[in-house]
């Protein structure tokens, strides 16, 4: 069950413990098949089912406690900035604790939108409507969201 | 266009989100640039390194049976009892659907609907594998001689040059038991499922087939050559009636 384990996998990193991931994985199929008419025929499957997870995660206590507001999220500005640490890290193949460990410290907003667009490899299109927001925040929120992991991966490299 | 202006590009070029023209462009401004090429290098280790980071987490093997009694335990009749258990050891998505399509349909014998379902099936199972093609190729000359001894007859495959369709690649289907293939076309971030079957190894199990525009997926079908065409996906209609007919032109 590929989709099963994916699930899984995005909930375990969204509530960062085993027995929360379950709970919402199985609170995420209750709701799935109980609104199955929901679905629009013609719009995307994967993304109405993340959507239904990630909003029944958004409701959960840690969810709740995970929704610090970000700064300002500009479309235009984050867009057009050039990269200002451009040779100060270099990733290894060993690094993928590193990662996964900077990963783990980033707000939820930043590691959710960071899993789906280069994990789950969906389209801005896809992430707009998991995440209920405009394709420009898609874009602006990456963006901040590489550059936060970037920061977070150094400062762990000196740390 | 300046190197600046480019690199704030980058993101979206390697995200596959570009125009097709910007692309293009950019394409040609990272040949001659070394400096926008070292920084799209970055950004391409990047990706790959949070591509790799992120499966992480794997469910525990009791908590899988967990769902899979509940999901089990929701089947609504009895008449579905006897291929249920095929979906189990399925896909948890071919189950979501199945599920939601027997509630919404009533479910009597093989009938049409059973057919869409399967189909559907199987064209979220590509979805959601990471392995979903067993010839992997974009030329339509690779993919169709793989198939010969494969499956008991052939078929023809459009040139989708100047189109927005790309093949991803092929692999052998089944329906009622009938070999068949299937294709997986990618249009921008969507893929699309054909299947080709022979209309006579359906006959058995598909009763009045008729054209259906829909289930939970946009679904084209028609009978070309003695051969039944199924074009599945969540693209839009327009685009399923784009690649429906460059098959049918190539058929």
């Amino acid at each position: 069950m590929p989709l099963f384990e994916r699930l899984y996998n995005f909930a375990h990193w969204l509530t960062q413990d085993r027995e929360e991931a379950e709970d919402l994985v199985q609170e995420t199929y209750a709701k799935a098949l109980k609104g199955f008419r929901s679905f629009q025929p013609g719009t995307n499957f994967r993304a109405w089912i993340y959507q239904i997870l990630r909003n029944t995660f958004l409701t959960s206590r840690t969810g709740l406690k995970s929704t610090v507001p970000l700064d300002l999220e500009s479309d235009e500005q984050t867009l057009l900035a050039v990269d200002d640490t451009p040779e100060t890290i270099v990733l290894q193949r060993s690094d993928r604790q590193l990662v996964q460990k900077a990963l783990g410290r980033l707000p939820v907003p930043y590691r959710e939108v960071l899993l789906l667009c280069e994990f789950e490899e969906m389209s801005y299109q896809e992430i707009s409507a998991t995440l209920a927001i405009p394709i420009g925040t898609v874009m602006s929120r990456l963006s901040r969201a590489r550059r936060a992991l970037r920061d977070t991966v150094q400062e762990l490299q000196g740390s | 266009m300046d190197c600046a202006r480019w690199t704030g590009k980058l993101d979206a070029y390697f995200d596959g989100e570009l125009l097709a023209d910007e692309a293009r462009a950019l394409d040609e401004h990272l040949r001659g640039c070394a400096a926008c090429a070292a920084e799209g290098l970055r950004r391409v280790q990047w990706k790959r390194a949070v591509a790799a980071a992120g499966q992480r987490f794997v469910p525990a093997p009791a908590f899988r049976a967990r769902i899979e009694r509940t999901i089990a335990a929701r089947r609504p009749s009895p008449s579905r009892r006897h291929w249920l258990p095929v979906f189990i050891t399925a896909t948890a998505a071919a189950l979501l659907i199945a599920g939601g399509l027997l509630l919404a349909l009533q479910y009597d014998g093989r009938s049409e609907q059973q057919l869409m379902s399967e189909l559907v099936d199987q064209h979220v199972t590509t979805l959601a594998s990471a392995n979903p093609v067993d010839v992997v190729s974009t030329d339509r000359h690779t993919v169709k001689p793989w198939f010969e001894g494969r499956i008991p007859f052939t078929f023809n495959l459009p040139e989708l040059q100047g189109s927005p369709f790309v093949l991803i690649g092929g692999r052998v289907s089944y329906l009622g038991q009938s070999p068949g293939a299937e294709l997986i076309f990618r249009v921008r971030q969507h893929q699309i499922s054909v299947f080709v079957f022979q209309e006579r190894g359906l006959e058995g199990v598909r009763g009045s087939m008729g054209m259906r525009t829909s289930h939970s997926f946009e679904v084209r079908s028609w009978l070309q050559n003695g051969l039944r065409y199924f074009v599945i996906g969540d693209a839009n209609g327009q685009d399923l009636d784009k690649l429906s007919e460059l098959l049918k032109g190539a058929g």
